[in-house]
């Protein structure tokens, strides 16, 4: 299963966290230090792939890419094949691309629960649900358009409505 | 919502938040724009800081956007700014905003509790049972109602409902319309619910989730493919699931998902060891796929499942090995080579060929940019290495380390030093070879195991005697080299060598120039510890040299009478010793006469001299280990000087002459006698005085420490033991009362227990450290000794190359090298259990992992068994326990256990083997019974059997 997934800027920063087995969440700011540490020591155009044992347990690797400012990184065990979650990867930062009109590292910043609706469009509890980055877009927009729906119905936030009346 | 000017925090225990707050309260994207203000790390924090009190007023508030947006902003700061959500968990109020009609509240509700993993947030999840309830169940408005459900689910695969099982639990039956839908969330939220909670989930949920793998919608069975893969995981039991194999074979050979393909090969590749039948059946169907794909990925698999679960299909892995060879020539990816090597690593020792074939692109990646090419290719390197070309691998490696960077050259450093050190260097051959390996990894560049390699040095000159010569030739060069000492990671090494210069000082060319190298004034940078060696071989040599020159004197008798004057000794005597010696750097000038003979009363002089000066100021050292040895070194050259004065003062020559033979004699034999390494066992060889009893005052102590589980022995008989014979020692000095105790303690703390050696079996084993029988020069007698300790090892010895040297090696290595893995026993796990239960008859055999834990128990029990008088002790012990249960039988074993005693070592082995196994398989029903019953347990009896394996392959 997919353990973890991470996006952090390359000063370490991270933006957004996702950890599909129990991680205490005192220990999380120490995995994102651990895993960026991983990450800056390695060169460009080397391998996409990093043996995590030391940080996640055996068996366990992180695929990753680095993408103008940002790190997406993603942790898996033995039951994931490398180059499919590779390819998970290119879909993920594929379909933020198309939901931001290219996208960049504000967007990351700025749209924490988009982000979140994205990727759980994706990845259910460790395990990936949808690949196609269409798929995943047209339901994102749904989604969107089922809250602005929800929205309308109430413009005005009903707890100022009930105070004016009052 | 904007709050333009900051107000000021309004103070502390504000009870709720006035219509002002509510009005402007920050939302989300104000709470970032303010945390980027300040990017430096203290102004981050005390903006957090802030923004959290704000929040835990915020979100008191009666009116529910409100709540939201600092619910928002709460999860925005534990999620990514690790802040602190202690005393007020995110859980209350997300539990509150999950029953919101709201989809916006609703949504920013579930996402908070699945990203909330505090404990106290966990306890409070229970309380959401309901409303999850209600959101699971199908309603009218299908796509809002899809929205909510997915949102629930969502919150069920979440780790933080894996932390609390009830919720799962309490739940699966309201996953069942949406699994019949085939829906991959709910088969993925399946999956974690039978994972988090396997003995209430599985009878409901199994049978539905196996249903969906021949779902005709390709994204059902796509995803109940991942489930299984992800259930069959180790360290889970996969055997549960080979009923599973027919759906999976048909996804096999029809699906087009490459996501599905891989997760069906994965899942075979975990069953395929399991049923030998299966793997004939897949093979075909894989290669096609092998043969076909596109895709790297499903290619890479599909390798990967052959070559760890179809090892005997040789067509099958030679097209594997092909794939991969092309992965390793994919020069612009270095995906694939990583794959590559990957994928060669899990060659099993038959195809050891094929990677030889593969070496020199192995060789070129261990100079790769990527570590991680580097790293597997270095692994590739020492799954090579055999007794043949150790030579060449090693030397090879170690030349790369000079040119890698420091943590890698500390890979391959460590690396060589494991493999060849593997088994008491089993792979080794040439010892010269060998040393100067180490003496080369020691000055490699960025060398950091100074430790392993100083321990490999003198474990070679403890057990190979041939290698000493080289040992110390190398030696020498280590300690001549004043630029070493001032690399604090060589102490450990430049310790070795100068232990092994002292000790083996008779093969040394130049003492003199030995003992200037360990007296050079840059010895004052190393360690304390370090010196004391250093000095400590100072002394042995100087002892060596003295001996020497007193020896030298009496063979040629007639020149007694010059002796001391010493000057001219004869030239064709010392010429034998003399060495054509290559004074290197030395920053001491010696003296022309002393390059010719170390041994003449000059250099002894000169020697002397330069102890004074150097080791004296050390008196003045608050080390103690430093301090005893110069003061030793120091008092011994003090009367060497003496029987110098004496020959000034005009005494007597013959009286002098036999004095200072005496004293130097006297000084050889204390370093005269061999060290050895030191057997496991050696504490079991030591026989006890004649006089002690050791358990008399223990018998006191009896009454205090009476378990309830063993009755005190009312009658402790000590017999006096009896000395002289190895019979004697075989016989159990101790009552079985008291036996029985000792070997239930031993049972139960096995670990700290000294393994039980083949004393008595094989009487000629290595010699005891200090055997005063074999003095160190005596050459015969160390080969006798080698020659013993042959059987001792085995009969692999016996085929090793003729010219290899003798290797001493203990009884107890082999068994600990092979104790410590095999007693790691698996485990049963409760998902398999419950899962067998469900899909399997009850009565069927035992799982693999109970045997394989049966087997660990065998092995460790066997291991405990090698022969020897304690275990002989142990297994009478046993069959008491097997024939009379209660310890209040005890008084009639006392006849019985004498008769045993009177017999030969060997009947007495094969009577008590009969108990030992009867104990162990009720040990082994014992296990069967509880398991049993935990699967009646969890057995529901509505639940229909499946189809077994068997039916479909045959």
């Amino acid at each position: 299963m997919i353990q973890a997934v991470m996006v952090m800027s390359t000063q370490g920063k991270p933006r957004l966290l996702k950890f599909y087995s129990f991680q205490p969440p005192e220990k999380h700011q120490d995995l994102v230090r651990g895993v960026f540490q991983l990450l800056s020591a390695r060169p460009d155009s080397v391998s996409n792939f990093i043996e995590a044992d030391a940080i996640f347990g055996p068996g366990v690797k992180l695929v990753y890419k680095h993408l103008a400012t940002l790190y997406f990184v993603f942790v898996f065990d033995s039951s994931e094949n490398e180059l499919a979650m590779l390819d998970l990867v290119q879909v993920f930062v594929e379909t933020l691309d198309k939901c931001f009109k290219n996208v960049c590292e504000l967007d990351v910043v700025f749209n924490f629960n988009k982000l979140h609706t994205i990727l759980d469009e994706m990845i259910l509890g460790g395990q990936v649900i949808e690949t196609s980055s269409e798929q995943i877009m047209r339901s994102v927009e749904e989604i969107a358009r089922l809250e602005k729906q929800s929205n309308t119905t109430s413009l005005i936030p009903k707890s100022i409505s009930e105070r004016f009346s009052r | 919502m904007h709050r333009s000017p900051m107000a000021p925090t309004p103070p502390a225990p504000v009870p709720a938040p006035s219509l002002v707050d509510t009005l402007f309260q920050r939302s989300l994207g104000d709470l970032v724009k303010f945390l980027r203000a300040d990017p430096s790390a203290a102004g981050e924090s005390t903006a957090v800081a802030r923004a959290l009190s704000e929040i835990h007023r915020e979100i008191r508030a009666p009116d529910a956007a409100t709540k939201a947006t600092a619910l928002q902003k709460l999860t925005y700061l534990s999620s990514l700014h690790f802040a602190p959500v202690a005393s007020h968990p995110l859980a209350f109020p997300a539990i509150e905003l999950i029953a919101s009609p709201f989809l916006p509240h609703k949504r920013l509700a579930y996402l908070a509790a699945s990203l909330s993993l505090h404990p106290a947030s966990l306890s409070l999840l229970p309380l959401a049972t309901h409303q999850l309830h209600k959101d699971l169940s199908p309603s009218t408005s299908a796509a809002a109602s899809h929205n909510v459900s997915a949102l629930a689910l969502q919150l069920l695969a979440s780790p933080a409902a894996a932390a609390a099982p009830d919720l799962a639990a309490h739940l699966a039956h309201d996953l069942l319309p949406h699994l019949s839908r085939g829906s991959p969330r709910a088969i993925a939220a399946a999956a974690r619910v039978i994972a988090a909670s396997p003995s209430a989930a599985v009878p409901i949920l199994f049978k539905p989730l196996a249903a969906c793998l021949a779902s005709p919608d390709p994204r059902a069975s796509t995803a109940a493919a991942a489930a299984f893969c992800e259930l069959s995981a180790p360290p889970a039991d996969a055997a549960p699931f080979l009923p599973l194999a027919p759906d999976l074979y048909n996804l096999l050979t029809t699906s087009r998902s490459n996501w599905a393909l891989i997760k069906v090969l994965k899942v075979f590749g975990r069953l395929a060891p399991l049923e030998s039948r299966l793997a004939a059946r897949i093979v075909d169907p894989v290669c096609q796929l092998l043969a076909r794909s596109a895709a790297m990925s499903l290619t890479f698999e599909c390798i990967r499942t052959v070559l760890t679960a179809l090892p005997a299909h040789d067509t099958a892995v030679c097209l594997a090995i092909g794939k991969a060879k092309e992965f390793l020539t994919a020069e612009d990816d270095p995906n694939l080579r990583y794959l590559g090597l990957l994928a060669l690593g899990m060659l099993g020792p038959t195809y050891v060929s094929t990677v030889h074939e593969c070496r020199d692109v192995i060789a070129q990646s261990l100079g790769d940019a990527d570590s991680n090419i580097r790293r597997e290719a270095l692994h590739l390197m020492m799954g090579m290495i055999d007794r043949n070309n150790i030579m060449d691998i090693a030397g090879m490696l170690v030349s790369h380390a000079a040119k890698s960077d420091p943590e890698f050259a500390n890979d391959i450093l460590g690396a060589v030093l494991a493999a060849c050190g593997h088994n008491v260097y089993e792979l080794v051959s040439d010892f010269d070879w060998y040393v100067s390996l180490l003496t080369d990894m020691a000055r490699s560049l960025h060398c950091a195991q100074g430790d392993e390699i100083g321990r490999q040095l003198v474990d070679v000159g403890l057990r190979v005697q041939d290698a000493r010569p080289e040992l110390v030739h190398s030696s020498r060069t280590l300690l001549i080299d004043p630029a070493l000492l001032a690399n604090h990671l060589l102490c450990p090494v430049l310790s070795a060598a100068a232990w092994v210069s002292g000790e083996y000082v008779n093969f040394t060319k130049d003492p003199v120039e030995l003992v200037e190298a360990l007296l050079q004034p840059r010895t004052s940078l190393l360690p304390m510890s370090v010196r004391a060696v250093y000095i400590q071989a100072v002394f042995k040599v100087i002892t060596f040299c003295c001996n020497s020159y007193v020896e030298r004197l009496s063979d040629s008798s007639k020149e007694v009478a010059v002796g001391l004057n010493g000057l001219s000794i004869d030239e064709t005597v010392s010429e034998g010793r003399k060495a054509p010696l290559v004074s290197g750097d030395e920053q001491i000038t010696v003296p022309s006469m002393m390059e010719k003979d170390p041994f003449s009363e000059k250099s002894i002089i000169h020697m002397i001299d330069l102890i004074e000066t150097t080791v004296g100021p050390l008196f003045e050292c608050n080390e103690v280990e430093v301090l005893e040895r110069a003061r030793n070194l120091i008092g011994f050259v003090h009367l060497i000087r003496e029987v110098q004065e004496l020959k000034e003062s005009k005494v007597d020559d013959d009286e002098k002459h036999s004095w200072v033979k005496e004293l130097v004699k006297n000084m050889q034999t204390v370093f005269s006698q061999e060290i050895g390494p030191v057997s496991l066992n050696a504490q079991e060889k030591v026989s006890l005085p004649v006089d002690i009893v050791l358990n008399e005052t223990l018998a006191e102590l009896d009454d205090i420490v009476s378990e309830d589980d063993t009755t005190p022995s009312s009658s402790i008989l000590f017999y006096p033991r009896s000395h002289g014979s190895i019979e004697n020692r075989n016989e159990p000095a101790l009552s079985l009362g008291s036996s029985s105790l000792l070997s239930e303690h031993r049972k139960r703390h096995g670990l700290y227990y000294l393994p039980t050696g083949k004393t008595e079996d094989e009487p000629v084993d290595y010699p005891h450290a200090n055997d005063p029988l074999l003095p160190a020069s005596n050459e015969s007698s160390l080969d006798d000794k080698s020659n013993t300790a042959q059987p001792v090892t085995g009969g692999k010895k016996l085929k090793a190359v003729k010219s290899r040297p003798k290797v001493v090696k203990l009884d107890g290595e082999d068994f600990l090298s092979s104790m410590v893995p095999s007693a790691n026993v698996p485990k049963e796990d409760s998902l398999s259990g419950a899962v067998r239960g469900v899909l399997l008859d009850r009565d069927l055999k035992p799982s693999s992992s109970q045997k394989a834990s049966d087997k660990a128990y065998e092995g460790i029990v066997n291991k405990m068994e090698t022969g020897g008088s304690s275990s002989q002790w142990k297994n009478n012990v046993d069959a008491e326990l097997v024939g009379h249960p209660t310890s209040s039988s005890r008084p009639s074993i006392q006849p019985s256990h004498e008769k045993e005693s009177t017999n030969p070592l060997e009947s007495d082995g094969k009577e008590v083997k009969e108990p030992k196994r009867h104990r162990r398989s009720s040990r082994g029903g014992h296990h069967q019974g509880k398991h049993k019953h935990r699967e009646r347990h969890s057995t529901q009896p509505d639940v229909p059997q499946a189809p077994i394996i068997q039916d479909f392959l045959l």
